[in-house]
């Protein structure tokens, strides 16, 4: 049973509670070692052994083997940490909100920039 | 005794590092956001302001889930930045008010807010770069710092209403702090920005600028929503603006706009500027 009750639906959107919280904990565990440059080296010469090493569960080690943003996201992982490992890949924010949205970069980027003329 | 010389509010992004570090002030990309700051540094050279509390929240360089206070209070001689991962550079520490930060703490605790007390504090990009933008010269920082650390990572975040108290809260122990201080407070990150799930990009301006006249005029006005209504207007990223409303809860009721900007996008984010002056 989930922790807690009557969460309230948003479009496209997972509020990062207790539940993912607990579901995530290794995976964010291991992004927020990634702090620190050797960590980030470590992952970078063997990528899935850094993940057994922090115990990541199958879904959430497919999910860093495949780049797949939105899996990361279901199997707990919380974008302020993800951030981190995003840095690792090169990636910018920009380029995880295309990943996710299915746009093309320079959509979401003509998207974001659409919002500004808004009435 | 000390007294609070008015508020600032600003949205931080770690990008915002990389600009300066690179200069790119002048870049079309990046102009119309820094070129609402020389207004505000033209009024800290009125004010000069000796300290600074600096509500805002970490993104998993000082916390990490095994500890995530709601609401944490530096205590700190000094603060360091370090890397947070991303590239952005590293930048210098931060003198601390060790003694102004557990009169705070003294006063959170009197009004049964119990935040967490840390004599070590790591600081990340939403303290360190607003106070680059604020005082963009070499070198160190010219105010004492005061970090005030609200959660807003791990859901259940504290309501609006209760930021807003706890800045309420702040604000007495400042006019009640007896040293010839003069303080400004502020608030750091949003305004709307989703960085994750399907509705990723998603911005608000509307509700960005409602948001930002309330804090002038009406400024309990954003404490009526809870937690999931700020984020479906602002995105989960968006109700960052928690820091916002602290910053605003610790200055008296009444308060005069000195400048403000917006803009859309830096990253992802609707980037809001607000300074409000008390008059002190």
């Amino acid at each position: 049973m989930a922790a807690t009750a009557a969460k309230r639906q948003i479009p496209g959107t997972t509020l990062f509670d207790g539940d993912m919280a607990q579901k995530g904990y290794a995976l964010n565990k291991m992004c927020f070692s990634f702090n620190h440059a050797d960590n980030r080296a470590e992952f970078v010469r063997d990528e899935a052994a850094y993940c057994a090493r922090y115990g990541l569960n199958a879904e959430q080690a497919e999910a860093i083997r495949s780049r797949d943003v939105l899996g990361l996201l279901a199997a707990g992982g919380n974008v302020y940490y993800l951030a981190k490992l995003a840095g690792i890949l090169g990636l910018d924010v920009q380029d995880l909100g295309a990943a996710q949205t299915g746009m093309s970069k320079d959509a979401f980027k003509a998207m974001l920039l659409a919002h500004a003329k808004e009435n | 005794m000390a007294k609070i010389v008015g508020g600032m509010f600003v949205s931080h992004v770690p990008a915002i590092g990389g600009a300066i570090a690179r200069n790119l002030q002048e870049d079309p990309y990046w102009k119309p956001f820094f070129d609402g700051f020389p207004p505000v540094h033209r009024w800290l050279e009125e004010v000069k302001p000796d300290v600074a509390v600096v509500f805002y929240n970490d993104h998993g360089l000082n916390f990490f889930l095994d500890k995530m206070p709601t609401f944490a209070v530096g205590a700190a001689p000094q603060y360091h930045n370090a890397d947070e991962g991303w590239g952005i550079p590293t930048l210098p520490p931060y003198d601390g008010a060790p003694d102004l930060s557990w009169s705070l703490i003294e006063k959170l605790v009197d009004k049964e807010f119990d935040p967490v007390s840390c004599q070590e504090m790591l600081v990340d990009h939403a303290f360190t770069l607003p106070l680059k933008l604020f005082w963009p010269q070499e070198g160190t920082c010219p105010v004492r710092l005061v970090p005030v650390c609200i959660n807003t990572v791990q859901h259940p975040l504290p309501k609006a209403s209760r930021c807003y108290k706890l800045g309420e809260a702040v604000g007495e122990a400042i006019a009640e702090w007896d040293e010839d201080l003069r303080v400004v407070v502020i608030g750091t990150g949003g305004l709307s920005h989703q960085l994750d799930g399907e509705r990723a990009g998603f911005i608000n301006r509307d509700f960005d600028l409602a948001f930002m006249e309330s804090l002038i005029h009406d400024p309990q006005w954003a404490t009526q929503y809870s937690i999931e209504e700020i984020v479906e207007k602002t995105g989960t990223q968006g109700v960052e603006l928690l820091n916002w409303l602290g910053a605003r809860g610790a200055l008296p009721p009444t308060v005069s706009k000195v400048h403000a900007n917006y803009h859309i996008p830096i990253s992802n984010t609707a980037a809001g500027l607000l300074v409000v002056g008390t008059g002190e």
